[in-house]
């Protein structure tokens, strides 16, 4: 398969978010600001590559009636890795993502590519595919939070564009987040179908 | 590589040896970390005291004081000048959050008053009762700004409550919460001071 291909996948054409729907609550969770989102995506990105890496290095050594909690084991671990680091390094942004990070070993995104790529394909290839599919993951998240803290609380990456006074809380709270994804996906498959 | 099979003993050692490699990598990556883990969160501490309290230049260890009425203790951070006691630095809390507990980090100077407050975690709504890290001590909005009052002296109780403070707009239940908080952490410096009332604290040595 052409790795070029498989890595940019990710972006448009097989979207975790915008196209497979896959991993919404994390999404719609965490994307109150676009920093929030640009954290929960690199996280996720990290934990896609290195599971994706192991579990396609070692999955001829894995019986077929284990594999899906041999693959969460991995998956908890390296996602235990990233909550430790995050927890000494960038204590800040672990306070305001809290209980969704442990939740991305539940995440579909990762036991997905686990298990429709990764146990079927080369490490190089399965590394890629997690790399291409972690960015595009961040790539949505950052625009979607990027989209709703302008709306509700006007600044982006914390940086203010307009003044509170004219902001729009709903797009803050749960509700908003839906009305946006749901714009982001119809965007996408525009441009997706356009691309055919 | 031919696939293993699903036997029985394939899959108890397989899982295993997963279990075992995993488990070793986390004891070694939680080594690397801890030490910074707990200096991050000992320095998140010490800024939140700095940050809530006149100028000082010692901190003396710790105490934990119980409130009459209180299931929990709360820890106080005695600061001083000198000699002279400049006031404590209460972490305080409450468990009537709109969405459960928020702590918070409450300066009170010898006089009773409040120096400063610094939320050191919740999980209120963002927008709405997430704008209590700010909201209660805009010196511009004598309303809503709970610096320098003192809550045995007036009305400590959001205005629908019949109280003299302001409460966050469309966030009422959050603020109750967080005067609650501030409430208790008086309570807690009253306790530590010896006095129900305190209205002066004596130096101590």
């Amino acid at each position: 398969m052409n790795q070029m291909k498989n890595f940019t996948k990710g972006f448009l054409r097989e979207n975790p978010i915008l196209v497979l729907i896959l991993g919404t609550c994390p999404t719609l969770g965490v994307t109150s600001s676009a920093a929030n989102g640009l954290g929960m995506g690199l996280a996720t990105t990290f934990v896609l590559v290195m599971s994706n890496l192991v579990i396609s290095l070692v999955k001829s050594q894995i019986p077929d009636k284990v594999r899906i909690p041999s693959f969460v084991v991995i998956i908890a671990a390296f996602v235990t890795v990233v909550e430790l680091v995050m927890q000494a390094y960038t204590p800040g942004l672990f306070k305001s993502l809290g209980i969704f990070i442990p939740l991305i070993v539940v995440n579909c995104i990762v036991l997905g590519r686990a298990e429709a790529f990764a146990s079927k394909n080369n490490a190089l290839s399965s590394a890629i595919d997690g790399l291409g599919m972690g960015l595009g993951f961040t790539l949505a998240l950052v625009v979607l939070g990027s989209i709703r803290e302008f709306l509700g609380n006007g600044s982006i990456f914390n940086i203010r564009i307009y003044p509170e006074d004219y902001t729009t809380l709903l797009f803050v709270l749960a509700p908003g987040a839906f009305v946006v994804l749901g714009y982001l996906i119809a965007v996408t498959q525009m441009i997706n179908k356009a691309n055919k | 590589m031919k696939q293993r099979e699903s036997t029985f003993i394939n899959m108890v050692a397989v899982l295993l040896v997963i279990s075992l490699i995993s488990g070793a990598l986390l004891g070694f990556v939680h080594q690397m970390t801890s030490d910074a883990i707990e200096i991050s969160t000992i320095k998140l501490q010490t800024d939140a005291i700095a940050g809530v309290l006149p100028e000082f230049d010692l901190v003396k260890p710790s105490l934990k004081v119980l409130p009459d009425s209180e299931s929990d203790s709360l820890e106080i951070f005695p600061a001083y000048k000198g000699d002279k006691l400049v006031g404590v630095a209460v972490k305080s809390y409450t468990d009537r959050g709109f969405s459960g507990h928020i702590s918070v980090m409450v300066g009170i100077d010898t006089m009773g008053n409040f120096t400063g407050y610094e939320v050191l975690e919740h999980k209120e709504t963002p927008g709405l009762g997430s704008k209590m890290t700010e909201w209660f001590r805009d010196p511009e909005k004598e309303r809503q700004n709970v610096i320098g009052k003192n809550p045995i002296k007036m009305k400590f109780a959001v205005s629908k409550d019949g109280g003299e403070i302001d409460a966050i707009t469309a966030s009422t239940v959050t603020s109750r919460a967080f005067l609650d908080a501030l409430k208790r952490a008086h309570t807690g410096f009253g306790k530590f001071t010896g006095k129900t009332n305190p209205e002066m604290v004596q130096p101590e040595q």
